[in-house]
């Protein structure tokens, strides 16, 4: 049953030459194989990321855009580089719309707090679906108690893709200003129809902010293509560091918001009475950023990039339709969510056994799942469940991880029969 | 695979609980929740005998402890229930067994599971809650 899909795979893929760029992956844990799937929560680490970061520390390494000195000077230009490098990797129009946050949690606050209490008024709405992570719901909540907006949010469909006709409710009376919505559920692993939700907001007079956090691991990205206004990802989900993330906007967006931090760096002038801003993107990055991160991001992307979105995306394909079909022959599982354009990422639960009883038992057998309520709590309510096992699968999955997943909850189910 | 925790007793306790319910008429209330997993128990006490109900709505372990719990607790004084509460607790961390703690020992194997650790004790959270505020 693995043998054809495994060679489609391989015919795109060189999986076992990928692994073994990731030293994490020849580990051990409790004194069996180490199957990681919960790439979704965070990626792991190739050897050229590591590398990337560790060369700059020992080779090459200062403070950026303030030294006069040799060192400084090569910094500086190694951490601007990835700015280009993350600009081509999403096809932004600019370099200038690429802002460098902490995450994309820091990204989508950024907007919040700059584009939502400048550009947004009393009275307007933000939209976001009932599949959001936290990350992009409790922004707009405190956006809303602090500055009188208000908080409108889409339905979903049973099967876990966005409801239209709730869009066409939410957006009737013209009073939303800006949809926040994501490109893939980290619970689901439903991706939504970008091009055509940035059509259906642009048509009604709002903007559209993506949270390309899963998506942007699994799919080529262009944010010209979709028409995005805003699109935010973190660094550490696509085999890069944490503490680094992005935020890509239109020029005349970013130009037209106020500083988030204020500090160093993000100024023009500066005296006891008052400053002015520096232009994008330096204005939204106060104070000395995280230079090996920003770095360890750039070497990500080469990599990412070396594998190829076509490759990534075939494996991928692979890898989900084999877990979904060995999934659902397992007695007393079911799977959540069956949108029709999904990736790999797999929640579900098991008749009489609790998800986290669930994780703890594969965890013994070497296998990492993530369990819980995937910050994603009111979605469980919608889902009609308090928590769910999640699988998520990155380029270094391999088909006898999923098969190995299996028989784990096999022995689980008999554990609890 | 290491399933000691997940002996018999564990698992029969949370499938076929003893004491779950809410009682129609009951003395004390206690909550206990887990914001992280969403797991959450209440625990129901009748003064009388010290009598505790409880419903659970989590993992097999908090579910078997709440269970355990009651049976362990029933007839004893509050200050008795405090100092096996204080004796559960580090059977839970230590995984020592301890002979006074009789069919609690059935949890000791959690000590290996640290994330795990206050799914066991968040029942005992809430019957302190209930015995301290009523």
């Amino acid at each position: 049953m693995v043998g054809e899909t495994m060679s489609a795979t391989l015919q795109h893929i060189d999986i076992a030459a990928i692994r073994e760029d990731f030293p994490i992956l020849s580990q051990q844990v409790h004194g069996k194989t180490f199957v990681y799937l919960d790439s979704g929560a965070s990626a792991q680490k190739p050897r050229q990321v590591i590398d990337a970061m560790s060369y700059v520390m020992e080779a090459q390494y200062a403070n950026v855009h303030r030294g006069l000195h040799y060192m400084s000077e090569k910094t500086s230009d190694a951490y601007e580089v990835v700015r280009d490098k993350v600009a081509a990797f999403i096809n932004a129009g600019s370099r200038d719309e690429i802002v460098f946050t902490r995450n994309a949690t820091e990204s989508i606050n950024l907007v919040a707090y700059t584009y939502g209490r400048t550009v947004l008024k009393p009275g307007d709405a933000v939209a976001v679906s009932q599949m959001e992570h936290h990350a992009n719901l409790v922004p707009w909540q405190m956006l809303r108690d602090a500055h009188g907006t208000e908080l409108r949010i889409i339905k979903i469909t049973d099967s876990g893709e966005i409801d239209f006709n709730s869009m066409e409710e939410v957006f009737a009376d013209g009073k939303v200003k800006l949809l926040a919505i994501t490109q893939m559920s980290n619970v689901l692993g439903s991706y939504t129809p970008v091009e055509r939700l940035a059509k259906f907001a642009h048509e009604r007079g709002a903007k559209i902010l993506l949270d390309g956090s899963q998506a942007i691991v699994h799919r080529k990205v262009d944010v010209q293509a979709i028409d995005a206004d805003f699109y935010v990802f973190s660094g550490h989900k696509l085999y890069g560091p944490t503490g680094i993330g992005v935020l890509y906007a239109k020029a005349e967006l970013l130009e037209a918001m106020p500083p988030f931090l204020g500090g160093g760096d993000m100024i023009a002038s500066v005296s006891y009475e008052k400053s002015t801003w520096a232009k994008p993107p330096h204005r939204f990055e106060a104070g000395t950023p995280a230079i090996i991160e920003t770095i360890g991001l750039g070497a990500a992307i080469d990599y990412v990039q070396g594998i190829g979105f076509e490759a990534i995306a075939a494996h991928e394909q692979v890898l989900t339709e084999h877990a979904l079909a060995t999934l659902d022959n397992i007695e007393g599982l079911r799977i959540i969510g069956r949108a029709q354009d999904r990736g790999g990422v797999i929640s579900f639960v098991m008749k009489d056994v609790h998800a986290h009883d669930i994780a703890t038992l594969l965890d013994r057998q070497g296998i990492a799942v993530r369990a819980g309520q995937h910050c994603a709590e009111p979605l469980m309510g919608r889902l009609g469940v308090t928590s769910t096992a999640r699988a998520s699968f990155g380029v270094y999955t391999l088909p006898e991880e999923i098969d190995a997943l299996a028989a784990g909850l096999q022995r689980i189910r008999k554990i609890f029969a | 695979m290491n399933t000691s925790l997940y002996q018999n007793a564990v698992v029969e306790r949370s499938r076929h609980p003893r004491f779950a319910g809410h009682p129609a008429v009951f003395d004390l209330h206690g909550r206990g929740a887990n914001p992280l997993c969403g797991d959450a128990v209440d625990v129901f006490v009748t003064r009388e005998g010290m009598h505790v109900a409880h419903e659970s709505h989590g993992c097999a372990i908090m579910t078997a402890s709440a269970d355990l719990m009651a049976g362990a607790v029933a007839g004893k004084s509050p200050e008795e229930i405090a100092a096996l509460r204080r004796s559960f607790e580090t059977t839970v961390k230590t995984g020592r067994e301890n002979p006074e703690l009789g069919e609690l020992n059935a949890l000791a194997g959690v000590s290996e599971f640290a994330s795990r650790i206050r799914c066991a004790t968040l029942p005992w959270s809430a019957l302190a809650e209930a015995l301290d505020h009523g």
